[in-house]
């Protein structure tokens, strides 16, 4: 192996087909004979089903068939959707049907499935179906669920808690006893949803003669969709395929199950024709799963020179109406709270809240930038008490770089003990505060200041666990023309996966990634798989490419070496050949060896040779591996309007080693601008019936390009020590502590007015509110 | 509901003649009867700008526009930029600055370029970010689409002489 193409910023491989517009998403694929389905949703949040009539939906020229929950067949009608991620806290697991059957839980929940012979008719005739309800009372505000019981999100329901538990370590109110400063302070977080452009869509057929399904979905993980199809259809392996086409934006909630994917189908299997649904944007306000809203309640005990001396708290997590991934999204928030500092008392008192309203799942950052924004506000809180400056406060409570691997002390999501494998804070941190001028700001303020314009900087850091097991895989495979073919369940949404596994395998087999072509997500090419979330590819696909393309080199050479009559030893790999060390003219092409190493029929396989160019592996972490990041924002606030610019982004990241800086960067950037819209713009609003009110882009304000700063970047390459390409995850990093960051700016922008933030996002109606009368006063002028 | 009219449509300089709907979005004619589907759909109320052509020359939002109103007129999609099957200066500079990851906004992002470094071939970088303010994107930040967009500016002038 060499290290000529893992590390450069080589141009992707998948962009030409996409700038020519000739790549295929899910809605670009067309069936012979295929109709299209559109669902009747519940327009209450809350409600039971009095009755149904589907006659005049199916009166409608063009209409096949109108499915209710009665309509489905028996295995389907008699089980859930599947829970992903058991966990014993979870004390009342509530999962959805494939459509409702009596009680409607959250605003878009399906009720019928229309089928078809065009989208536009479906939708027509989905209208048409007629149906009474009773609207019942609604559990909204995951807080108030939480203090009183009066109204359940399901009616069998005597508490809406989900789940509870606890994270405890070390003697937390011994630590508060004798505190000299004890911080406390209620944070209320809200993230919007994923809102990746592409939205959802399916297209299941059947087989008869073969009783089996193909579903072309636009997932983050083909393998999982199919795990959970299997499951809910009670059907073999082999009586399914999921295959993701490209995928236009995932986020994470792209790799949950949906009930249209169910429904889907079931009309394909009883119409004997190709069924396609697409969702639209409403839809996808209203049903796709988001990740809202937590209210953190915490106290910071601290020394007299800034010293950590504990934390307790307690976080309340609105899951939505339905638990699909179980408790992650809080799992994950509480255990990243200590982040890069020694905090060696925590005890962290966890709810997880039923609500009407569409699901909480992971969207980009999954409950860590809650995590960041509740521990960096504590940090600026010391600062502000103790009237230390707030890079010297973090400076004093880091984890130093020596303590590594350092066990935290709790239990992560992987169910492994959260042990950091690697890095170098306070240098990450240093870094960052010397890119971004820090020492210089106070000059710039001031300066500011006396021109009238109030400047503002902040800083967040962040540790975040990626490179989630349990594994995915890679089949490398030299094909009998040379060519070299890699196929992997993971799934891209944009992350590069067909350039950067291509660089991985290219260094293994010695090649070029432009002879190397990587086939995502088909559970027909690959037996087993997981998906793209998590910032999990590089390390678990990467390092699994690695080994498979390794092993495939080795295969090479033995065949080459038997080919050229010589030992293994004697031969090298170069530019598509396997060649003889003493004498590099006599050479076996990858072709001539592809094509000996399938063997001619009759003809026995001498020296032990095993058949093929072909090797799966499945790389299996032990543990997570843990990337940090320090982000430096410098904002200017407008008193008059509440305005936020945000004048200069700093970053310094340390996601190990990078295999494309140049896709790392892209990564970066993106999940900042996701940063930016969940810090001063994205609000999923619902009035007090848990009806939302922001289902379209109007009124949900997602990033624009005027809301984007420069960006100045250093990576830190601290390489991991679990796994064999030393990388870390870089997915998510860009957005988990941006929200922190920009808000503590912010915050310091209005210090001479005594402003204190404790909520996300603020807008700019918020910000004239908190200061008062003296924007009013400042107006006036 | 199913009213039906004759439409005859030249797009990327080939006549299409069809029988549309009425009710037709233009967007859903370039896609499922043309089977042009570099075009995109990603909002269906005109604010994401993934559907934009150029229709005679001026960029449009082709799900807020019908197919009959199409009729007769000149209209340029994604399929129509690349020249004899290779890049053009603006589709290459997308690729040099990584300036799509997923890729579904890039068709509208180049439209709406394509239209305004015709009329703007000196912006400034304001201009710039101030026009691409109409075409949202969640992958990339905008900034790469940016570089992208200045630097195609600066290679079409020197195209040019």
């Amino acid at each position: 192996m060499n290290n000529k193409w893992v590390g450069a910023s080589i141009k992707r491989k998948e962009d030409p087909a996409f700038l020519k517009g000739k790549v295929q998403y899910i809605d670009d694929i067309h069936m012979l004979g295929m109709l299209h389905a559109a669902f009747t949703r519940s327009p209450h949040a809350h409600a039971k089903i009095l009755s149904i009539d589907k006659s005049k939906a199916l009166a409608v020229p063009g209409v096949k068939a109108v499915f209710l929950y009665a309509d489905l067949p028996d295995v389907v009608r008699h089980q859930t959707l599947p829970l992903l991620v058991p966990h014993p806290s979870i004390i009342t697991t509530k999962l959805p049907f494939a459509l409702v059957n009596q009680e409607a839980c959250y605003v878009g929940e399906p009720i019928a499935c229309v089928i078809a012979e065009s989208r536009y008719i479906a939708e027509d005739a989905a209208q048409l179906v007629e149906i009474d309800y009773e609207v019942l009372d609604v559990a909204n505000d995951c807080l108030d669920a939480l203090e009183s019981s009066d109204h359940c999100a399901h009616l069998d329901m005597t508490s809406n808690i989900a789940a509870k538990f606890q994270i405890n370590v070390g003697d937390t109110d011994a630590a508060f006893k004798n505190a000299p400063n004890v911080i406390s302070e209620r944070f209320f977080q809200h993230r919007g949803g994923p809102f990746f452009m592409e939205c959802r869509g399916a297209i299941a057929s059947y087989d008869e003669s073969a009783d089996a399904y193909t579903l072309h979905v636009s997932s983050q993980g083909s393998h999982r969709i199919k795990r959970c199809m299997l499951e809910l259809f009670d059907l073999s392996d082999d009586q399914l395929r999921v295959v993701a086409p490209d995928v236009g934006g995932g986020f994470g909630p792209k790799g949950s199950y949906y009930p249209e994917y169910a429904n889907v189908a079931v009309a394909a299997k009883v119409l004997g024709r190709p069924i396609k649904w697409i969702e639209d944007r409403r839809e996808n306000f209203l049903t796709t799963h988001q990740e809202r809203d937590q209210y953190w309640d915490v106290e910071l005990a601290v020394s007299k020179d800034a010293k950590i001396l504990g934390l307790r708290g307690r976080l309340v997590h609105d899951n939505g109406a339905y638990v699909p991934w179980g408790i992650v999204v809080p799992w994950i928030s509480a255990t990243t709270v200590p982040g890069p500092y020694v905090i060696e008392n925590f005890k962290l008192d966890v709810f997880s809240m039923y609500t009407n309203k569409i699901q909480v799942t992971s969207v980009r950052g999954a409950g860590r930038p809650q995590a960041v924004f509740a521990m960096e506000r504590l940090m600026d809180r010391v600062a502000q008490t103790l009237g230390l400056d707030a890079g010297e406060v973090r400076r004093r409570n880091f984890i130093q770089p020596e303590q590594m691997p350092y066990n935290v002390g709790i239990i992560f999501r992987d169910g492994r003990p959260v042990t950091y494998d690697s890095g170098d804070y306070p240098a990450c941190q240093a870094a960052a505060l010397s890119k971004a001028d820090y020492e210089g700001f106070k000059i710039r303020q001031e300066k500011a200041r006396e021109a009238g314009r109030y400047l503002g900087i902040g800083m967040a850091n962040a540790v975040e666990a990626t490179g989630l097991g349990p594994y995915e895989g890679a089949t490398v495979k030299i094909s009998t023309t040379g060519k070299i073919t890699v196929y992997t369940g993971a799934v891209p949404q944009g992350q590069s996966h067909k350039t950067t596994l291509a660089q991985v395998a290219a260094d293994a087999l010695n090649a070029d990634p432009k002879d190397i072509q990587v086939i995502t997500g088909d559970t027909a090419l690959i037996g087993l798989g997981i998906g793209t979330f998590a910032a999990r590819t590089a390390v678990t696909a990467g390092s699994s490419v690695h080994m498979a393309a390794t092993d495939v080199a080795n295969k090479l050479k033995a065949y080459g070496a038997v080919m050229l009559s010589c030992t293994i030893d004697q031969v090298d790999i170069h530019n598509g050949h396997v060649v003889l060390k003493s004498d590099p003219q006599q050479t076996k092409s990858f072709r001539e060896i592809a094509v000996r190493s399938v063997g001619m029929p009759g003809f026995s396989m001498a020296n032990g040779l095993v058949p093929g160019l072909e090797t799966t592996s499945y790389f299996t972490p032990d543990r997570s591996t843990y990337s940090n990041g320090t982000h430096v924002v410098e904002v200017e606030v407008d008193i008059h309007t509440g305005g936020v610019d945000i004048v200069r982004y700093t970053v310094a990241h340390d996601c190990g080693k990078l295999i494309n800086p140049m896709v790392v960067d892209g990564q970066i950037v993106g999940g900042i601008a996701h940063g930016i819209g969940n810090a001063l713009l994205e609000q999923m609003v619902f009035d007090d019936q848990a009806q939302p009110v922001s289902t379209n882009f109007g009124e949900y304000l997602l990033p624009l390009s005027t809301n984007m700063p420069k960006v100045d970047m250093v990576h830190l390459e601290t390489p991991s020590p679990l796994n064999p390409l030393g990388v870390k995850g870089a997915g998510e990093g860009g957005t988990i502590p941006a929200i922190a960051a920009i808000i503590s700016a912010v915050e310091n922008a209005l210090s001479p007015f005594d402003v204190r933030i404790s909520h996300t996002p603020i807008s700019p109606q918020d910000i004239v509110e908190l200061l008062g009368e003296h924007a009013l006063g400042e107006t006036a002028l | 509901m199913t009213d039906k009219r004759s439409i005859a449509v030249k797009v990327n300089g080939q006549t299409y003649e069809r029988e549309v709907d009425t009710r037709m979005t233009l967007v859903d004619f370039l896609r499922h009867e043309l089977d042009l589907t570099g075009t995109h759909v990603g909002c269906e109320h005109g604010v994401c700008g993934a559907c934009t052509v150029l229709v005679n020359g001026e960029s449009v939002r082709s799900c807020l526009m019908l197919a009959v109103q199409a009729n007769e007129q000149s209209i340029q999609t994604v399929e129509g930029l690349a020249v004899n099957g290779e890049l053009n200066i603006l589709q290459q500079c997308f690729q040099d600055h990584h300036s799509l990851q997923c890729g579904f906004c890039t068709s509208g992002m180049l439209m709406t370029l394509t239209e305004f470094l015709r009329d703007h071939p000196n912006p400034t970088q304001q201009e710039v970010q101030e026009v691409l303010s109409g075409n949202l994107c969640r992958c990339t930040g905008y900034l790469p689409i940016m570089s992208a967009a200045m630097d195609a500016a600066q290679k079409m002038r020197e195209a040019q002489s």
